[in-house]
């Protein structure tokens, strides 16, 4: 289910369309969405590399963690970063988001870290415009793609940084800009959704045609905060968690799928949802101490057992009337049942003979045959 | 008998007892958050006393401290006890202490200079960074001792606050600083919709909580420690476990770290 997210970031927008954007949100008790995020872009970025993907180049807007930082990540995940400056430009609101730095010593210093890559990494140094912001973002996309005709992804690491200091108009504008810039392919962007009231992250839901949401295996019981008796939950929550996922398509269905997500050293893992997993969740029964269902073994044994007022096994037919038969029907079969009867059982003894209404309704069931009449 | 092995519980916790000194700290971001019931000064204390430590690699280990709660002869008074002594250090140029108890930011709420007092502060914090790296002390570490104090200062925006620690953050990840900051959980238990606390939290790598013990008060515990790492610890050879829970007693000249049940 995470392929399927990353190859429809790869696959990009059609013509006309807005291109395909996701949310991905997470919360401090399962805080692992920057996990799923430099996931996503890995997978993006081998795709661009390989020219797989519609998108040509990558530009990443840094907010919360360095430019180094990425491009670290990216070279441990096994990319290429020789020609890095071809298919990926970070702009980098991280350095020096307010301008608080105007020492010149610094300016020298953020150019001689980016000389290792030339022309990856831009300053960008106000990030309370967010028009500014979206020109940058956009002029660094055509400066990547260059003369060629082709589209960019844009990556935006915390929604949630860029909310502290810009309005939520603003950046909701800035986000939609981008998604239905012409030019950009796809687009996706990290929110934790605990820092904002849940009207906020609704409308980035809305703007969204893909929504990652991470929520702890186990919820804590005592409101937000887990208090340390069960703290070998919270262990859990900060490497696992479940994964759900709302595509919501062009034609306006909406698909939910969850899976289980667990971090190690290794790296991100996705998992379907346990069995013991659904079992818990799944079933429309309440939880009750006895059994309600029956085994198959069960309804065999109970089929085999002949009910006394039944007279099966004798070897005369069985009548079961299912209501459908005609009257005619039926009154022959009234005429000779008692016929029969007579006839095998001694004239002096009674017999009662049950005719069952259909297939239906259990031989033993609790149900009053008589219900339906109007006494 | 911790004479052959000179590291605690907490020192465990945080993955000091490996390398050595304050290598395992260096480019993350430590929270310590207490509250009125359960000081985590001691916490803050012992960090001080480790990032300062002789035994850490070659003594290219240095401390920024920025003090809001607290003067420096209290912290050398405490420290002393402790086994370390912050005037030596501070004359070997080992440590800059910020003393910020009168500092004010100009102006009222919301306005725009609240910002140029944080940032004239942060510049000044960078200035002490940079000269100390030009000493060639690269593993510094940077102090805030009370994020709550500093947003009184700031006249309440806590938003200036956090892009003050996040300038912070970004001396970490530049220069492989360790940012220690203790706040105080219980101030910001509100319905308001505050978020300072919980965007602290994201920020930080290491969140060290100290909490009164959930059964009561007892004599010889005074509370417990819960040292959650964010990620995967960065350790070479077995996993360790993320979250470490443990008892703790602050006595006169040190602290013990227990496993509950298990003080002597």
């Amino acid at each position: 289910m995470a392929d399927s997210i990353c190859r429809t970031l790869r696959d990009g927008g059609l013509e006309g369309e807005h291109a395909p954007a996701l949310t991905i949100k997470d919360r401090i008790s399962s805080p692992l969405g920057l996990d799923v995020f430099n996931h996503v872009l890995a997978q993006l970025s081998s795709f661009i590399l390989a020219g797989k993907s519609q998108s040509r180049g990558l530009v990443l807007v840094a907010l919360t963690r360095s430019p180094s930082f990425y491009l670290e990540l990216l070279k441990s995940g096994g990319v290429q970063l020789n020609s890095a400056q071809k298919w990926i430009h970070i702009l980098d609101c991280y350095s020096d988001p307010l301008g608080w730095k105007d020492n010149p010593s610094r300016h020298e210093k953020a150019n001689t870290a980016t000389d290792e890559n030339p022309g990856t990494v831009a300053l960008f140094r106000d990030v309370k415009d967010a028009n500014k912001l979206f020109c940058s973002v956009s002029e660094l996309g055509k400066e990547l793609l260059g003369p060629i005709k082709g589209r960019f992804s844009v990556a935006i690491d915390s929604v949630s940084e860029m909310l502290r200091h810009a309005s939520l108009t603003s950046v909701a504008s800035f986000i939609s800009k981008l998604r239905s810039h012409d030019q950009v392919s796809s687009i996706f962007w990290l929110l934790h959704s605990d820092l904002h009231e849940a009207k906020i992250a609704a409308v980035f839901d809305y703007i969204s045609s893909m929504i990652a949401s991470l929520e702890p295996m186990i919820h804590p019981s005592n409101g937000e905060r887990l208090s340390s008796e069960n703290r070998s939950l919270r262990n859990e929550n900060l490497s696992r968690g479940n994964f759900s996922v709302r595509f919501k398509r062009r034609n306006g269905r909406v698909r939910q799928m969850c899976e289980e997500i667990s971090v190690e050293q290794s790296g991100i893992k996705f998992t379907p949802v346990s069995s013991d997993g659904q079992a818990i969740g799944g079933g429309p029964l309440p939880k009750v101490q006895f059994n309600l269902e029956l085994s198959e073994k069960e309804q065999m044994d109970r089929a085999s057992v002949v009910l006394p007022f039944e007279h099966q096994g004798n070897g005369k037919p069985i009548q079961i009337y299912d209501g459908r038969r005609s009257l005619a029907d039926t009154r022959t079969n009234t005429v000779h049942v008692p016929t029969e009867a007579s006839e095998a059982a001694d004239p002096r003894k009674g017999e009662i003979i049950y005719l069952r209404d259909s297939d239906d309704e259990r031989p033993d069931s609790d149900e009053d045959p008589d219900d339906d009449l109007d006494i | 008998m911790d004479l052959h092995r000179p590291w605690n519980l907490l020192d465990q916790a945080l993955g000091l007892d490996e390398h050595g000194g304050s290598q395992p700290l260096r480019g993350k971001v430590v929270l310590i958050e207490d509250c009125v019931k359960t000081s985590g000064g001691f916490v803050l204390h012992h960090l001080v006393k480790r990032s300062l430590s002789p035994d850490s690699p070659p003594l290219s280990n240095a401390l920024v401290f920025i003090a809001f709660s607290q003067p420096f002869s209290h912290y050398d008074r405490v420290l002393r006890k402790l086994g370390c002594n912050l005037a030596a250090q501070k004359e070997n140029k080992r440590l800059v202490f910020f003393d910020m108890l009168m500092f004010q930011c100009p102006g009222e709420n919301g306005e725009k200079v609240v910002e140029t007092g944080l940032a004239s502060l942060y510049r000044k914090v960078q200035d002490a960074v940079n000269s100390l790296v030009a000493e060639e002390r690269n593993c510094i570490t940077i102090v805030v001792d009370d994020i709550s104090l500093m947003e009184v200062a700031a006249n309440g925006c806590s938003d200036e606050v956090l892009s003050f620690l996040h300038y912070c953050h970004t001396l970490t990840s530049e220069l492989g600083c360790t940012l220690i900051a203790l706040n105080h959980g219980d101030v910001y238990f509100s319905h308001d919709g505050s978020t300072t606390l919980l965007r602290m939290e994201y920020l930080a790598n290491i969140l060290v909580r100290a909490e009164p013990l959930a059964t009561g008060s007892a004599v010889d515990v005074h509370g417990q420690l819960t040292i959650s790492w964010k990620g995967i610890p960065e350790r070479q050879g077995i996993s360790r476990s993320q979250v470490h829970n443990f008892h703790f007693r602050v006595k006169e000249n040190s602290a013990e770290y227990f496993y509950p049940g298990t003080c002597s």
